[in-house]
C-alpha cells in the first residue's frame, strides 16, 4: 500500500509537470490555431537559462526561476512575430506546422552549439535538506508536491484570466472567430503574442520543474516531455485548460502505473493505446467541445 | 579533325589515369581516415576518437612514420546517423583513404561494415561494441564487444563476491545496452546470483525512473547493475538518493564520463564501480604521456574512446608493419595482408595488452575501477 502510495504520487508529480507544458499546447493552439511543436524545446531553453543563472552566475534560485520565465516569455514572442506571424495567411496551416519543426531543431541546434552535447546536472531550486518529506514509513520529495501546486495553482489562476479579465475575453473571442473579433476591435496580433508570452512562460516554469524532479540537462531534454505534453493536451481535449490538466496529469499516473505493475518497456505502448480509446469513444477529448457547423 | 579528336580523347585519357594514381597513393604516404560524431548528442565520443587518433597519428610521424612512410590523416563527421556515417566514408574514400578507423558507434560501424566488405577495406572500429560490428572478416575491433562486457561483468560481481540478489536497469532500445543485459543475465545464472528485478526503459521513456528504483527497493536488491550511458545514470543517482536508496552500483564503459558532466555533483556517484578499459589517473608511463599529450591539445581529459583510437593507430601500425606494406599497394591487397597480420601482433596499448582472433574480436583483460572522493580507482 505505501509503495502504492509512492508510485501514485510519483505520476501526479510527472503528471503536473506534462500538464503544465500541455496547457501551452493547448493555449496556443486553442487561440493560434497551431501546433507549435517548439513548445517543448522553449522548456529546454528555460531550463538551461534558470542553470545559467542559479549554477554559473551563482544567483539563488529565485532569480533563476524569474529569468527562465522572462526569457522563455521573450523567446516565445519573438519566435511568433519572426517565424509564424508572416505564415498566419499563407492558406495552408502546414505551412506554420512545418516552420515550428523547423525552429525546433534550430533551437537544439543553437543550445548544442552554446551549451555542447555533454549533458549538465540541474541544481534541484529546493535545497539539499528539504528534499524529502519523511512520514512515517512513507516518504516524499518536495519537488513532487512542488509540482503539483504549482500546476494546480497556475490552471486556477489562469481560468480566472481568461474569463475574469479583458485580454482574457479578447482571447476566447479570436479563439472563437479571428475575423469576428477583428472586427469588435480586438487586437488580433496583440491577443495572439499575449497567448504566446503565457504559454512560454508556462513552458519555463516546466523546464525548472522538470529539471528539478529529473536533473539531466542536455539540448534534447524538451523533445520528448514535450511530445508526451501533446498528447496530453489532445488527450483532454485540445483547446480546453481544464482538459489539459487532467490530461497531463492521467498520462502521468497511467504511465507510471503501468511501468511499475504492466511492464516497464510497453508503458509508452500503454500510455498510447489508452490515448487511441479515448479518442474514439470521445473524439474531441475529454473536456473537449463538440462546435456544430452552422450553416 | 578525326586525328584531333582522338589525340584529344588521349590525351584526356592519359589525364584521368594520372590524377587517380597520383592522388592517393604516388606519394608514398598511407591515407588513414576516422568516422564519429563530432556534432549532436553522441559528439563527446566522436570528438574523442578522431582526437585520440591524431596523437597517435602525430606521434608516429614524428617517429619515423609506417615503416618509414609518413600517415595522411583526417577525419569525418557522421552525427551519429547510419546514412551520414555512409557519406562521411565515401568522403574519406574520394580523398584516398586505404584504412579505416571508425567508425565511433556500434550502429553507423555496422552500417559502414556493408561498404568496407564490398570495397575490402581494412576497417578497425576502436569503440564500435556491438556484436555485428565485427560480422565481416575485414573488420577488427579494439573495445570489448557488448556480450564480453555483460559476460565480465558478471563474472567480476561473482568472483568478488559483491552481491547475489541485483537489479538490472537497462535501456532495451539500445543495441549496446540490451546486448549487455542479456549476456550478464546468461552468466549471472553461473556465478549464481540471482537477478531479482529486471527493468527497461526506452529512448522515449528515459526522464522518469521512480518505478524502476522504487520495485529494486521492494525487492531488497544488494547491487543495481546498469548497463547503459552516463547521461541516464546522473538521473538514476540522483533520484536513488531522493527516494534514500542506498545501494551498490555497478556499471560499463557506457558509464565513462559520468564525472564529466557539467554540475555534477560527485558525492552522488561515491562507490561506484564500473569496467573501463581506461582510468586517465593510471600511473603508467604510457597513460600518463598520453594523458599529457592530450591535455595539451585540446584541454580536456581524455576518454576511453580517445584511449581506443589512440591503440587502433598503433595497432594498424604495428600490424602494417608485420605485414610489411607499402603506400603504393591497392586498398584490397593492404586489407588481405592486414587481417593476415592483426592475428599475429600483440599491442601493448593504454587499454592492456591485446591480441586478436580472426573474427576481429580483441582477447585483454577487463579492468574495473571504483569512484572515490571524485576519481577514478583501480580495482585489483
Amino acid at each position: 500500500m505505501v509503495s502504492f502510495l509512492n508510485y501514485f504520487i510519483n505520476g501526479l508529480s510527472l503528471g503536473s509537470i506534462y500538464a503544465i507544458i500541455a496547457i501551452g499546447y493547448t493555449m496556443v493552439y486553442g487561440i493560434a490555431k497551431m501546433l507549435n511543436f517548439a513548445h517543448g524545446d522553449i522548456i529546454m531553453v528555460g531550463a538551461y537559462i534558470a542553470f545559467s543563472v542559479i549554477t554559473t552566475a551563482k544567483l539563488p534560485a529565485a532569480v533563476g526561476v524569474l529569468a527562465a520565465i522572462c526569457g522563455c516569455m521573450l523567446l516565445g514572442i519573438t519566435i511568433e512575430k519572426i517565424a509564424y506571424k508572416p505564415l498566419r495567411h499563407a492558406g495552408s496551416s502546414l505551412a506554420v506546422l512545418i516552420t515550428a519543426i523547423g525552429v525546433s531543431y534550430f533551437l537544439q541546434n543553437v543550445a548544442l552549439l552554446i551549451f555542447s552535447s555533454n549533458p549538465k546536472m540541474f541544481t534541484p531550486i529546493i535545497p539539499m535538506s528539504m528534499m524529502t518529506i519523511q512520514l512515517g514509513s512513507f516518504r516524499i520529495q518536495t519537488i513532487s508536491l512542488v509540482s503539483i501546486a504549482v500546476g494546480v495553482v497556475l490552471v486556477l489562476l489562469l481560468q480566472l484570466f481568461i474569463n475574469k479579465t479583458r485580454p482574457g475575453q479578447a482571447m476566447l473571442a479570436c479563439a472563437q472567430d479571428r475575423g469576428a473579433a477583428s472586427l469588435m476591435g480586438i487586437s488580433v496580433n496583440g491577443t495572439i503574442s499575449l497567448t504566446f508570452a503565457i504559454g512560454s512562460a508556462m513552458a519555463g516554469i516546466a523546464g525548472v520543474l522538470l529539471c528539478s524532479a529529473y536533473p539531466t540537462l542536455s539540448p534534447y531534454t524538451g523533445a520528448m516531455p514535450g511530445i508526451k505534453a501533446f498528447v496530453a493536451a489532445v488527450f483532454g481535449g485540445i483547446g480546453s485548460i481544464p482538459g489539459a490538466m487532467i490530461g497531463g496529469l492521467l498520462l502521468g499516473i497511467i504511465e507510471i502505473l503501468s511501468k511499475t505493475y504492466i511492464s516497464s518497456q510497453l508503458s509508452d505502448a500503454i500510455v498510447f493505446a489508452v490515448l487511441i480509446v479515448v479518442l474514439l469513444v470521445r473524439p474531441t477529448g475529454i473536456m473537449g467541445k463538440v462546435v456544430q457547423e452552422k450553416v | 579533325m578525326k586525328m584531333k579528336k582522338l589525340v584529344s580523347m588521349a590525351l584526356t585519357a592519359a589525364m584521368a589515369v594520372s590524377i587517380v594514381s597520383a592522388a592517393a597513393y604516388a606519394d608514398g604516404t598511407f591515407y588513414i581516415g576516422a568516422i564519429g560524431p563530432l556534432t549532436g548528442a553522441a559528439a563527446n565520443y566522436g570528438t574523442a576518437v578522431v582526437n585520440g587518433a591524431q596523437i597517435a597519428v602525430d606521434e608516429i610521424n614524428a617517429a619515423g612514420g609506417i615503416g618509414g612512410a609518413q600517415i595522411e590523416y583526417k577525419g569525418e563527421d557522421d552525427e551519429l546517423d547510419n546514412e551520414k556515417s555512409v557519406n562521411a566514408y565515401n568522403t574519406l574514400k574520394d580523398w584516398g583513404m586505404q584504412i579505416l578507423v571508425g567508425p565511433t558507434t556500434s550502429g553507423c560501424s555496422i552500417a559502414v561494415s556493408e561498404k568496407t566488405k564490398a570495397d575490402n577495406m581494412f576497417q578497425l572500429t576502436p569503440s564500435g561494441s556491438a556484436q555485428d560490428c565485427t560480422a565481416y572478416d575485414n573488420v577488427f575491433r579494439v573495445c570489448f564487444s557488448d556480450p564480453n562486457q555483460g559476460m565480465a561483468s558478471a563474472k567480476y560481481i561473482g568472483e568478488h563476491g559483491l552481491a547475489t540478489k541485483v537489479g538490472v536497469i537497462y535501456d532495451s532500445s539500445d543495441v549496446y545496452s540490451s546486448g549487455i543485459e542479456a549476456t550478464f543475465e546468461a552468466e549471472a545464472a553461473n556465478q549464481g546470483i540471482e537477478i531479482a528485478v529486471k527493468e527497461a526503459f526506452t529512448a522515449d521513456s528515459n526522464v522518469d525512473f521512480s518505478s524502476q528504483l522504487q520495485k529494486c527497493a521492494d525487492a531488497g536488491v544488494e547491487l543495481i547493475f546498469l548497463p547503459i550511458y552516463y547521461t541516464q545514470a546522473g538521473t538514476i543517482l540522483t533520484q536513488a538518493m531522493m527516494m534514500g536508496l542506498q545501494t551498490q552500483w555497478f556499471g560499463c564503459d557506457g558509464l565513462d564520463g559520468m564525472l564529466d558532466m557539467d554540475n555534477f555533483d560527485k558525492s552522488l556517484a561515491e562507490g561506484v564501480m564500473l569496467l573501463t578499459p581506461f582510468a586517465a589517473d593510471a600511473e603508467d608511463e604510457l597513460t600518463q604521456n598520453f594523458v599529457a599529450a592530450y591535455k595539451a591539445a585540446y584541454d580536456v581529459t581524455p576518454n576511453q574512446f580517445a584511449a581506443d583510437a589512440y591503440d587502433a593507430v598503433y595497432t594498424i601500425k604495428a600490424a602494417a608493419e608485420k605485414a610489411g606494406i607499402t603506400p603504393d599497394m591497392s586498398v584490397s591487397d593492404i586489407c588481405e595482408a592486414l587481417k593476415t597480420a592483426m592475428t599475429e601482433i600483440t599491442v601493448e596499448g593504454l587499454t592492456g595488452t591485446i591480441t586478436w582472433t580472426a573474427d576481429g574480436e580483441p582477447d585483454k583483460d577487463p579492468k574495473a575501477v571504483v569512484i572515490q572522493d571524485g576519481a577514478y580507482v583501480s580495482m585489483q
